[in-house]
């Protein structure tokens, strides 16, 4: 029967100490889905890069206003305290982003940079947008590189 | 009776003193590096290429900040905690070496004053650098910015702790032979050089044996992350079925074919290969896409 009762106990301390994914999925989904659109939107310009698909002005300049978009969302709200990949499963990102928030914040700024410099580089042409896409390829870098853990 | 012992006794001096010769620290003979000078601007590539900056920079070095090289990252590995040494040219780090010194501790982890360099130094990958890359390398490291950053000490538990044991590693690890044995082409012979020697790319993206070293029958087929967790990528066309473009335009931007980025130690890597030229990037490709 004791055996039972600290079984239980500890049963509910691990249930009721621990926040799981299942808390915050609509976060982890918001946070994951504008990488999507990001990636979605350099896709179609890095293919325009390449030579792969011809250059089209409204084309290329709708995926980098698309990137600008996602890039004015405000991100505190989609990265409550607790939904790190050491307390949750389903995410990648790393306590860092907690210790340092204003240090992500800054990384999420810089690749609002990057997007205003594609923006003009789409207005310009096909030749403008290799060299814009290599900003923005630094800005998911710097913070990839601090704050996003290797996949399993 | 006492003669038994006596042999017996000197076969021990005797093993011990084989195994002392057989692990010693071997610097480069001098004759070897004689006639060789180094060329700063062709050092700039190899050291690039070599990644030098990514683990001696000071942490979270931004910039220009990345030149100087004064150590102080910390990477965890099952061994114990190494810290990078500043290895600029000041009196704290090379300042005063000679090319031999150089040459001794980039291609055979052999310090100056003799002893065994720890292998989370990649010298296991840079003993098949040419002599002439390795001066070009030392040339361009004099012309960084010094720092006098003391440089920290590992942080290694017994039984590594005991550098002589580095000896008997590098008998089993320090091996001239290439790991692709027939490279066809100038190309795939290049990405090689690359892969193999300079870029050091199995010492992440190949698994290690129970005494790290690296596991050639499963040559970059993957592994832990060395440092903390998740896994490291494997990159055999069994693992990675990007074309060769694919490749060579990730090691410039950073890009996966789907556009998703690179992270962690490979946002370094990433960033070293962009400052190549674009033959290398196509070279390193060329290579992955002829592993078997």
């Amino acid at each position: 029967m004791k055996t039972f009762f600290s079984a239980a106990l500890a049963a509910s301390l691990v249930l009721g100490g621990a926040a799981t994914a299942q808390d915050y999925a609509g976060h982890l989904k918001a946070r994951q889905g504008q990488f999507r659109i990001l990636a979605i939107n350099l896709g179609i310009l890095g293919s325009i890069a390449k030579g792969e698909t011809a250059y089209d002005e409204a084309t290329a300049g709708a995926a980098a206003q698309s990137i600008k978009a996602v890039t004015m969302i405000n991100q505190a709200p989609l990265w409550p305290e607790g939904s790190d990949n050491m307390s949750i499963d389903g995410t990648r990102g790393q306590p860092s982003i907690w210790d340092d928030f204003a240090d992500f914040e800054s990384k999420w700024s810089a690749l609002g940079t990057a997007a205003d410099a594609m923006v003009v580089a789409a207005a310009e042409g096909q030749g403008a947008i290799g060299p814009a896409l290599g900003q923005l390829g630094g800005a998911c870098k710097a913070c990839h590189e601090k704050h996003r853990a290797p996949e399993n | 009776m006492r003669r038994v012992i006596g042999a017996g006794l000197g076969l021990a001096v005797l093993a011990g003193g084989i195994g002392w010769w057989i692990t010693r620290p071997v610097p480069v003979p001098p004759e070897a590096v004689a006639d060789v000078t180094g060329d700063a601007s062709h050092g700039e590539e190899v050291f690039w290429a070599a990644g030098c900056a990514s683990c001696h920079m000071a942490p979270d070095a931004k910039g220009e900040a990345q030149l100087v090289l004064s150590g102080g990252q910390r990477f965890e590995t099952p061994f114990g905690t190494f810290v990078a040494p500043n290895i600029s040219p000041s009196p704290a780090g090379i300042g005063g070496w000679t090319l031999e010194d150089f040459a001794s501790a980039v291609t055979r982890g052999v310090s100056p004053s003799g002893q065994h360099y720890y292998p989370a130094f990649p010298y296991a990958s840079y003993t098949h650098m040419r002599l002439q890359d390795v001066a070009d390398l030392k040339a361009f490291f004099e012309t960084l910015p010094p720092s006098d950053t003391e440089s920290q000490p590992h942080e290694v538990p017994f039984p590594f702790s005991i550098r002589a044991s580095i000896g008997a590693w590098k008998l089993l690890n320090l091996r001239k032979d290439w790991v692709m044995t027939d490279a066809g082409g100038e190309e795939i012979a290049r990405g090689r050089y690359l892969v193999e020697a300079l870029a050091h790319c199995g010492e992440c993206h190949t698994p290690r044996d129970a005494l790290g070293g690296l596991d050639r029958s499963a040559w970059l087929e993957g592994a832990p992350n060395p440092s903390g967790e998740g896994r490291i990528p494997g990159i055999t066309p069994a693992q990675l079925d990007w074309s060769q473009s694919d490749i060579a335009y990730y090691l410039e931007t950073g890009f996966t074919p789907d556009f998703d980025s690179a992270g962690g130690h490979m946002a370094h890597v990433v960033a070293n290969f962009a400052r190549l030229p674009a033959s290398d990037r196509n070279a390193v490709a060329a290579y992955l896409k002829a592993l078997n």
